[in-house]
């Protein structure tokens, strides 16, 4: 169970292997990486700037991973979040989940991210190619994937 | 009945609100009356242009205290940091 908030890009494979190694208590690992799209409704995109709480930022990460664990057979976890410049195709987020079967890492990686897109301090900032830009609106859709596993939760 | 002590509280800023205060942070004591996080918004919005612009949408800015997530009506009492920030972005 790890979580790391940096400026630095990281390496899937690299990430995987490190988490992974001698162990075989793990039948199944799901990941999710989120990257910089190259356009908003359309418009193009020059750079993105992700802003963060740091302190808060590591510890709403980590109870969000704490949740998971506590929901799903988890064997090994890891949350990477990017902040600072970032450019289209850039990542921006990295999701590990390991487990012996496949259903809980399938839900438990889904659950880290709806959690983490309303839960975890990042704000993002666009640069469109015209100049223009700001600030990027929450979206309605992301409170309802959330609201999705509260109901779950008997 | 004794007197209570003011308490005094960072404020700290994120994304669009620190833009219109145009700082990140700063220090206040909490004035008498102001008791919870939507006291503390009501008050803020008097405090000059800055605040009224920042504030101005008090629906659409969000709180955390001592770096955890609360709603409108959670209490100030015993609180170092408070901080306010749109909603998150992230991910």
């Amino acid at each position: 169970m790890a979580v790391r908030v940096q400026l630095e890009d990281f390496d899937l494979g690299r990430e995987v292997a490190a988490l992974t190694a001698g162990r075989h208590d793990i039948g199944a690992i799901v990941t999710f990486t989120g990257t910089v799209r190259g356009s908003d409704k359309g418009a193009p995109i020059s750079e993105m700037t992700l802003e963060h709480y740091p302190g808060m930022t590591e510890t709403e990460l980590e109870r969000i991973e704490a949740e998971a664990t506590a929901r799903w057979p988890l064997a090994a976890s890891l949350i990477i979040h990017r902040h600072g410049a970032l450019r289209p195709g850039d990542n921006i987020v990295l999701v590990v989940t390991a487990s012996p079967h496949r259903q809980a890492a399938f839900e438990a990686a889904e659950f880290l991210m709806d959690f983490l897109k309303t839960r975890a301090p990042f704000w993002k900032k666009e640069t469109r190619m015209d100049g223009s830009g700001g600030w990027v609106d929450a979206r309605e859709a992301d409170d309802a994937a959330l609201d999705r596993w509260q109901s779950a939760k008997t | 009945m004794p007197e209570t002590p003011s308490q005094s509280v960072q404020l700290r800023y994120f994304a669009w609100v620190r833009e219109k205060m145009g700082r990140a942070e700063e220090t206040v004591t909490l004035p008498d009356g102001v008791a919870t996080v939507s006291e503390l918004v009501g008050w803020l919005r008097t405090q000059g242009p800055e605040y009224e612009a920042a504030f101005a949408r008090p629906e659409v800015v969000r709180a955390a205290i001592d770096q955890t997530h609360v709603k409108p009506t959670a209490p100030l009492a015993g609180a170092r940091e408070i901080a306010f920030f749109p909603p998150v972005t992230g991910g």
